[in-house]
């Protein structure tokens, strides 16, 4: 059966890419065995914190290609899965695969974003004195041990890369700005933007909407839509509205574990979910 | 040339950067060659040849404070690089720097040769503590290229072991700082003891030659001068190097937002143990060239406090911008040569207030204060053109 693949085999691997491999509803990607189906696992995930239950048994399963996503009250523990995902935390129990052979309790963050992990964080967290155009050329799948950073240069494709991307967030006449003067939806946008320069098979997005306008929010709901596919999203979000815009299938936390999953309007009319949470 | 950006608005203002030429404006370049003329034929002609006599003939005494001061600015260069550019603030930096004068110290002892007190073989201080022989580690000292290459490798191998273990437990901010500061004393206390063997409280000093050479000759002081002067400017330009790179924009990018480096595949640990053990190597070269010109080293350069008025240089130069290290260790250098002539007793009262100051009123130093005035003038030009 397949081993866990070790870390360093993970970092080493120059995965060609794998985003536009979608093909019968399952992503065919080099590196992440999704052959099952599922590109993310966790399984029985408990962390506590001095006594308290952040997460308490939680089992979720993704589906390669799913976007997915996942409401909850404050404390419900969706920050604290992330972490778990991303190697910031690690769990008192359970197991967290990564396709059918990666596991991500054995990882680092760094390792574990080379394997195909990209998160947005809650608070846009971007290089605020670099330019908007620096900080997606530092996020750039490349080498990125320090021997390479010392001589780097940029090549045509990798130009193309950047330009595109920041015609996709819009901020193609802002690219020499300092990112921290962008506004706060701006900044956002460059993080969404910041994490597809990773090429990640599986994007965490920690409410990417939140301070965006409207018209913003529009159109980020626009961009997930056209990812998913290509793509594995989790999205965490109480923006209810930007939700039902892009929401397939929705699980719903309370107190560190799965309290309901399904489609949007059967999760909405359940008595536990109102109770808990749509309710108040 | 195939150019993707042809159409786009980054083509016209987007300037890569880290080659050589465009490391630095037609202003810098035009500043270093003139640093570079000074230190190698201005100033030699003005102190060696120009009669003493002559308004114009720099004493020997300015040239050796002009040499200490340049030595304190490659450690400013340091500090920057590891303080101002990746925001980790050392306080032990003085440690690097005299473990590099040290190095330094030890083949300058053996060149004293027989002419010291004692008339022995070996340092007055070891006949004094009535030892017969060289202790093992002073093994090959008096072999200049051996004592060079323990220059660098004594205060960067320590930095890398020191570093990984810091850096790999995730100590940060304050705590960093802390323990740099309890390592800088604790080798305070360790040569301070007479047998630790590197001369106790009273250090190495004494010297009479480098290289056979008589080391109490305006010429020879000129020399340090000189290679000091082109060590600086070899400094300040690799460190612009680094920081103009993409290795040096990760740096910036870890200072800023650790969490988004590391998310975003890069691992911190070797990026910071780099610069720190770069940093450290280039403390303890300052040091080497600080000892032969300043005629002595002692355990107070390992002082704490040392190392606190390392980063006040940085500070008031302005963190971040190199050219400001330099200026901040000349300025407040510059200060400490005239103050603790004038008031010797208030010159840590005035350090003090110049580092309040600085922090409550320049918090990007004299350099931010320059661009401050540059940036307002410019504002005003620009509003009398449009109002004419």
């Amino acid at each position: 059966m397949n081993a866990a693949v070790t870390a360093e085999a993970v970092e080493g691997q120059n995965l060609p890419g794998g985003a536009d491999a979608a093909a019968y509803g399952h992503v065919r990607t080099a590196g992440v065995d999704t052959s099952h189906g599922p590109i993310l696992y966790l399984d029985d995930i408990s962390v506590s914190f001095d006594g308290f239950k952040a997460l308490n048994k939680l089992t979720l399963t993704i589906e390669a290609g799913e976007l997915r996503v996942i409401i909850g009250p404050n404390g419900a523990g969706k920050t604290t899965m992330m972490d778990v995902i991303t190697g910031k935390t690690r769990p008192d129990a359970g197991t967290a695969f990564f396709g059918q052979t990666i596991d991500l309790l054995r990882m680092s963050e760094p390792q574990i974003a080379h394997a195909g992990i990209g998160r947005k964080f809650q608070k846009p967290t971007v290089f605020e004195n670099h330019t908007v155009f620096e900080n997606l050329e530092l996020a750039m799948k490349t080498d990125k041990r320090v021997k390479s950073t010392l001589w780097s240069k940029l090549d045509s494709a990798a130009w193309d890369r950047i330009a595109a991307t920041l015609e996709l967030i819009r901020l193609s006449n802002q690219f020499d700005r300092l990112a921290g003067l962008l506004s706060h939806g701006q900044k956002q946008w460059l993080e969404i933007g910041m994490l597809l320069m990773q090429e990640p098979k599986l994007l965490l997005l920690d409410e990417p909407v939140a301070g965006m306008t409207d018209a913003e929010t529009e159109r980020t709901a626009e961009l997930f839509n056209t990812l998913a596919g290509k793509h594995s999203l989790i999205v965490v979000e109480h923006d209810m509205d930007f939700v039902s815009r892009i929401a397939r299938t929705v699980t719903v936390l309370h107190e560190g574990s799965v309290l309901a999953e399904g489609p949007m309007d059967v999760v909405q009319n359940d008595a536990r979910v109102i109770e808990v949470y749509l309710g108040r | 040339m195939f150019d993707p950006l042809e159409d786009s608005p980054m083509r016209d203002s987007f300037k890569p950067q880290s080659r050589i030429g465009q490391l630095f404006g037609l202003r810098g370049w035009t500043g270093i060659i003139a640093a570079l003329a000074i230190i190698a034929f201005v100033a030699p002609l003005l102190n060696l040849v120009v009669p003493a006599g002559s308004a114009l003939h720099v004493s020997d005494y300015a040239v050796s404070l002009l040499g200490k001061i340049m030595c304190y600015a490659i450690l400013a260069l340091a500090m920057d690089l590891i303080w101002g550019y990746t925001g980790i603030l050392s306080l032990g930096h003085g440690a690097f720097f005299a473990l590099g004068g040290y190095a330094f110290g030890m083949y300058l002892m053996r060149q004293i040769g027989l002419d010291g007190v004692y008339h022995s073989e070996l340092p007055d201080f070891m006949v004094f503590l009535d030892w017969k022989a060289y202790p093992w580690y002073w093994s090959f000292t008096d072999h200049i290229g051996y004592a060079a290459a323990l220059v660098v490798l004594v205060p960067g191998v320590l930095a890398f072991v020191f570093g990984y273990f810091a850096f790999r437990s995730r100590i940060k901010g304050v705590y960093f700082s802390i323990i740099t500061q309890a390592m800088t004393f604790a080798f305070m206390l360790l040569f301070f003891r007479n047998d630790t063997g590197f001369g106790g409280n009273n250090g190495f000093t004494d010297f009479k030659r480098i290289i056979g050479v008589p080391i109490h000759t305006s010429e020879m002081r000129m020399t340090l001068f000189v290679i000091t002067g082109l060590v600086l400017v070899g400094t300040l330009i690799l460190a612009r190097y680094l920081v103009t790179s993409k290795f040096g924009r990760v740096l910036t990018a870890i200072r800023d937002a650790e969490s988004r480096v590391m998310f975003s595949g890069y691992d911190p640990l070797w990026y910071k143990l780099a610069i720190w053990t770069l940093s450290a190597v280039i403390a303890g070269i300052a040091g080497a060239l600080y000892v032969p010109q300043v005629g002595i080293i002692n355990p107070g350069e390992m002082s704490p406090a040392m190392s606190i008025e390392i980063a006040i240089w940085v500070a008031v130069g302005g963190r971040g911008t190199l050219v400001g290290a330099i200026l901040g260790a000349f300025l407040v250098n510059g200060a400490k040569s005239w103050f603790t002539v004038a008031f010797p007793e208030y010159w840590l009262f005035f350090l003090g207030a110049i580092f309040i100051a600085v922090t409550l009123f320049l918090p990007q130093g004299v350099i931010g204060l320059l661009k401050t005035l540059r940036n307002k003038k410019s504002a005003s030009a620009t509003a009398v053109e449009v109002a004419a």
